[in-house]
């Protein structure tokens, strides 16, 4: 058995809403409330979930862009020992920084346009104490040839580029520091159908290759079922189901990971259309519903849904938030709809 | 029947400092009534151009350079589009009224400071010609009776609130309803969807896509349905048109398009989407290099430097034309008519 690389347990973040003359906070928005889950060594995890539902908030605690309100995030080391990133000050985590790293959505965005392909993908280097230009000027053409691009190319500047290797590119930078963590923001949204399989392909492949461990935010399920050993589902800043990824879609355990599943069009004008659609909108995480948050919009809902708030529970290897996970039987990808 | 449109040889240039830069080359496409035509691309291809240029709002340094754009309609007889003054009268006629444009940012394309219902009530009273010819002219409280019955129509719940709230206090997928409720509102009859459901959440998606089939069965509108998304596609369209750099590369059935594909184009874009059925963790299939650069357009078929069957001689040399294939389904490729590739 592996050892979890990383290890959150009851992470929390909440935004203070302030308004008024004197200002004064009026309310909390729970954007991360009581999330938890680990990575394994080796392992991708799929964070998936609706805009707003904490799912880039989550990714930017676990690298310390922001602080946590609560909760724990234990990170084990190159070194072999766990520290908890959470407490930890600017000072403390600049050792950690190298081994965390991040690939980001916008190609464009990303890359700084004044610097080189080298000075940028260089950057976490020279930062990192790489002073010889010699080096670095090595590491970063293995860096690149690892990424598919021709490392002849790293003197010239972004816009030369299109987005699909401007992604490689941020992948490049990312695997520099040969982090432990890998955390992908919705690494492959922002590219075009033709690309987006050349990407997903090399990501898969530095998995194998480099035993990479990624915690993986994304919204687009075919894309998350492709590349993630096991998915994390959110909604309204709750963890709702978890399970390795075959069975989360095979036999989702949740009402929302089956209309997540459902929602998705599939390209084939043969298969049957999602005619079931999830009534209503995505509840406000500054004025969640009581109970279970997602009781307005589920369609099984009970009396004791409205009440109770369900824990997050051990359903045949799902964690499931919901009281009826036992009782309900879902449909998962490419089966009819839920009997 | 007669169709609705017919773009005939679309030509929209772009005169940069740069160079010319050949947005929409020669694209051609029918439009019947009531059917649902989806234009699928990805960037750059010309889709959202070649929609601009069916409304007449392509912005300068962009022109329509050549082609009809023959437009049908109910009983008069065809305009060309392309003829007429994006200012003109005749235009702004039809402009709203009788092809009307759901846009892919609802929030960029309701004014912020004007209530969404009186936005509708704008459009009602602007065109009201065109669907009630005679009578008296129509009154704001009217226009706004109708507006909150269009408002109900479209799905959004307590819609005599609504019609007063501004946009930015609707949630995206009520804000998109509101935007379907705005173009239906004059009863045109053809509808351009700009990748409606681009900027909104699958669940949402999931509804917004439901009402679109659900509008478009009971009224029978033509639909040309814009996207890059190829599930989105196999859902909403009967019809497809592929494009790639401005031109069509295939167009046929929707059925056909996803079951039998005759482009190597097609064929590599279908095969490289991770699909929820399909098996995981396995590479996928890829086009190789990426989409050239709008100045650098290759010669010939503009997608023959990343095609898996090129024709070493003739595919970069020149282009080929759309030709029938097999039954309704037609593929600009020199694998189907090789003969008429000149030595």
């Amino acid at each position: 058995m592996t050892a979890p690389v990383l290890d959150v347990r009851g992470l929390r973040k909440f935004f203070e809403i302030w308004r008024g003359f004197p200002r004064r906070v009026v309310g909390t928005v729970r954007a991360v409330d009581d999330v938890s889950f680990t990575i394994l060594e080796g392992e991708t995890l799929g964070l998936v979930g609706e805009s707003g539902c904490g799912k880039t908030t989550t990714a930017r605690c676990i690298l310390r862009a922001m602080a946590p309100s609560g909760g724990e995030i234990l990170f084990r080391t190159a070194a072999g020992g766990v520290v908890d990133l959470a407490p930890l000050s600017r000072k403390a985590l600049r050792p950690l920084r190298p081994q965390i790293q991040m690939i980001f959505q916008d190609p464009f965005g990303s890359l700084n346009p004044r610097m080189t392909i080298f000075d940028n993908v260089a950057e976490p280097l020279l930062v990192n104490g790489m002073r010889a230009r010699r080096a670095r000027l090595e590491r970063v053409a293995a860096l690149l040839e690892l990424t598919g691009l021709r490392p002849e190319s790293m003197h010239r500047f972004p816009h030369a580029f299109s987005g699909g290797q401007r992604q490689r590119i941020g992948i490049a930078r990312a695997l520099a520091t040969e982090p432990r963590l890998v955390v992908a923001d919705e690494p492959v949204s922002a590219l075009d159908v033709s690309v987006r399989a050349q990407v997903l392909n090399l990501l898969l492949e530095l998995r194998r290759r480099l035993g990479l461990t990624m915690l993986f935010v994304a919204h687009d399920l075919s894309v998350v079922k492709h590349i993630c050993d096991r998915v994390a589902v959110m909604y309204v800043g709750q963890l709702v189901e978890q399970a390795p990824a075959a069975a989360l879609f095979a036999r989702p355990r949740h009402p929302y990971t089956a209309a997540l599943i459902r929602a998705v069009p599939i390209p084939d004008p043969r298969a049957p259309s999602g005619d079931v659609a999830l009534a209503g909108e995505v509840a406000n995480p500054a004025h969640p519903p009581s109970g279970c948050y997602f009781h307005p919009r589920c369609p099984f809902v009970v009396e004791r849904c409205r009440a109770e708030a369900p824990a997050l529970r051990q359903v045949d290897g799902h964690a499931v938030r919901c009281h009826r996970a036992e009782e309900l039987s879902l449909a998962g990808a490419g089966q009819g709809i839920a009997s | 029947m007669e169709p609705v449109l017919s773009v005939r040889d679309l030509r929209v240039h772009f005169v940069l400092d740069e160079g010319l830069v050949r947005a929409v080359d020669g694209v051609s496409f029918d439009v019947a009534p009531g059917q649902v035509v989806g234009i699928v691309g990805e960037s750059g291809c010309g889709k959202s151009v070649t929609m601009k240029a069916i409304l007449q709002i392509v912005e300068p340094p962009g022109r329509v350079v050549g082609g009809r754009m023959l437009f049908r309609g109910d009983g008069a007889e065809a305009v060309d589009l392309a003829r007429l003054d994006p200012r003109g009268a005749a235009m702004r006629a039809i402009r709203g009224a009788e092809i009307a444009l759901i846009p892919q940012e609802p929030m960029a394309a309701f004014s912020p400071v004007h209530t969404v219902g009186d936005q509708v009530v704008e459009a009602l009273r602007l065109h009201q010609r065109k669907w009630r010819p005679t009578g008296p002219a129509l009154s704001s409280a009217d226009a706004r009776q109708m507006t909150v019955e269009l408002f109900r129509d479209v799905g959004i719940s307590m819609p005599g609130e609504r019609v007063d709230a501004y946009a930015w206090q609707l949630s995206g997928g009520l804000r998109q309803r509101a935007m379907i409720a705005m173009a239906l509102s004059c009863r045109p009859r053809l509808l351009i969807a700009d990748e409606p459901t681009t900027a909104i959440d699958v669940t949402t998606q999931a509804q917004v896509l439901n009402l679109l089939r659900e509008l478009q069965r009971r009224r029978g509108t033509a639909i040309v349905f814009i996207t890059h998304d190829l599930g989105v596609i196999a859902q909403m369209a009967h019809h497809v048109v592929v494009m790639y750099l401005g031109r069509v590369m295939e167009q046929g059935p929707v059925d056909d398009i996803f079951h039998s594909p005759k482009h190597p184009y097609t064929r590599a874009l279908l095969r490289s989407i991770p699909s929820l059925l399909a098996p995981a963790q396995s590479p996928l299939p890829t086009i190789a290099g990426s989409i050239p650069h709008p100045l650098g357009r290759p010669p010939g078929c503009a997608f023959h430097p990343r095609c898996p069957e090129l024709i070493a001689g003739v595919c970069d040399r020149q282009a080929p034309a759309l030709k029938v294939v097999e039954g309704e389904q037609s593929a600009a490729c020199f694998l189907y008519h090789r003969d008429e590739a000149e030595p």
